[in-house]
């Protein structure tokens, strides 16, 4: 557990820039579950976990206040667990995946709480808010991007301390092979990707089409190797 | 677009604005929604960013002009963050040219929803799945890992930093005019060839990640790539009603569950 704390950061900060700061999507999960399984050192395993949510993930934009899973430190906490129990494969990717995806939905409950908390302190602030005072409108904002950058930390903190040893403890009874939970795991991801593609996409003219010939494509990539 | 969106003139000679005020707005605008609620919104998010600007307000911050202009920037704002840069330019042009205040919250009020809507659809259902299913198939492909990280960052990126940068440009240049700028071919007719693409990326993306995940069995691939299909399809039907991501985590779960107690 010595990689704790600096996993923490690391979930803090992609946490962060899920809505805060700075966006730039460090926070998804191919990113994220890659540099936690880079941290942890087996980047490979972290690369598999984050782009099988990668493939998850398609369907769970960002839109507006809608409620969405929060990917960013979540894929610290997946990607870190299966990273760090490489030397039993079976399960190390399913229990990664899954991981992700419980600390992802308690993650997406914790932003609905940040977001209430700052509409608490803006209340409590709304004199200074409604006098224009500068230092009333900075620290608003600095008390939020702070409060969002501590609620990651803490997140994949507590995720990571829980899960692992509940995740150590599968993988060591796990019996399925190794192909099959990744075939499993992915194939359900697989299926994801698609509906979402489908959702997303479909509005535009000709767009499943595009989509018909690039699978073709795809299937013929895989047939050609 | 809002009539009243469309309707106002072209701003006055641009006041003068340093280089490291316009680092200092922009740096701010990648913190815009760092104090995000249900009540205002990007609001607070808007005075934060355009703060820097204010100053440069005859008299400086101790001046009730100043105190009105971060009041009226801090209200209720919504829009997609990225684009909502384009309201922080042509909203700080207004204020330092002295623009009437029911103008500026005419402004405010009537940029929101166009703001939104062409964001949502050029970056979060555009421009984001695309980047990263270009990114699934150069892993598919068998790209190293650092490539694949670094084609969906830097790809992302440069949209990402060029949608703000041109926003908060367009809206100085353009103050409260800048409403015609959305119609743009770019914001206009973008979305709707990402999402053409997007379309035939993924059908290339999905079996070239499944496989390299799997590894080498074919008949475990083909079994996957098979039972996903018929899940995609049950998912396509029940639109609306089950979140695909939350099936899989129970799916996933009871996967796991047999593994362990059998």
């Amino acid at each position: 557990m010595r990689e704790l704390l600096p996993l923490s950061m690391l979930g803090g900060i992609l946490g962060l820039d899920v809505v805060c700061f700075p966006q730039m999507m460090i926070s998804r999960p191919l990113v994220g579950a890659t540099l936690a399984g880079a941290f942890v050192g087996d980047t490979i395993t972290g690369l598999l976990v984050g782009v099988t949510l990668e493939l998850i993930a398609l369907a769970t934009l960002p839109f507006g206040a809608s409620r969405y899973p929060e990917w960013g430190s979540a894929a610290v906490v997946g990607g870190a667990i299966a990273a760090a129990l490489r030397v039993e494969p079976a399960g190390t990717l399913t229990v990664g995946v899954l991981a992700t995806l419980a600390t992802a939905w308690v993650g997406g409950w914790t932003l609905v709480k940040l977001r209430q908390w700052n509409a608490w302190l803006a209340g409590r602030r709304r004199g200074g808010l409604e006098a224009g005072a500068r230092g009333t409108v900075i620290g608003l904002q600095l008390g939020g991007l702070t409060s969002d950058l501590l609620r990651a930390m803490a997140l994949t903190a507590v995720a990571y301390a829980l899960l692992f040893p509940v995740a150590r403890a599968a993988v060591g009874l796990w019996t399925f092979s190794q192909p099959l939970s990744r075939a499993v795991t992915v194939g359900a991801a697989s299926a994801v990707a698609a509906a979402a593609a489908w959702t997303i996409f479909h509005s535009a003219r000709g767009a499943r089409w595009y989509f018909a010939g690039g699978l073709v494509i795809g299937l013929l990539l895989l047939k050609l190797r | 677009m809002t009539a009243a969106a469309r309707s106002y003139p072209a701003p006055d000679p641009a006041p003068h604005v340093s280089a490291l005020t316009w680092v200092s707005v922009f740096v701010r605008t990648l913190a815009i929604q760092g104090s995000w609620n249900y009540e205002t919104l990007l609001g607070n998010g808007v005075g934060f960013a355009l703060e820097p600007v204010l100053r440069q307000l005859p008299g400086g911050v101790h001046t009730d002009a100043f105190k009105a202009a971060m009041a009226r920037e801090s209200a209720y704002f919504n829009a997609h963050p990225y684009l909502a840069s384009v309201a922080v330019g042509a909203l700080a042009r207004a204020e330092l040219s002295g623009v009437p205040a029911e103008r500026i919250e005419r402004f405010r009020t009537a940029i929101c929803g166009p703001l939104g809507s062409v964001g949502d659809r050029l970056v979060w259902a555009g421009w984001l799945p695309l980047s990263s299913l270009v990114a699934l198939v150069a892993f598919g492909l068998g790209a190293r890992p650092l490539w694949v990280v670094l084609i969906f960052v830097l790809m992302y990126n440069v949209g990402h930093f060029g949608l703000r940068i041109w926003g908060l440009h367009v809206g100085w240049t353009r103050g409260l005019a800048v409403a015609s700028a959305l119609a743009n071919p770019v914001l206009r007719n973008g979305p709707a060839y990402m999402a053409r693409a997007a379309a035939a990326v993924a059908g290339v993306a999905i079996p070239l990640a499944a496989a390299r995940v799997v590894g080498s069995d074919g008949l475990l691939l083909d079994g996957a790539l098979a039972a996903g299909g018929l899940i995609a399809i049950g998912l396509v039907r029940v639109h609306g009603r089950v979140e695909g991501w939350k099936l899989v985590l129970v799916l996933i779960a009871l996967f796991a569950l047999v593994s362990v107690i059998r």
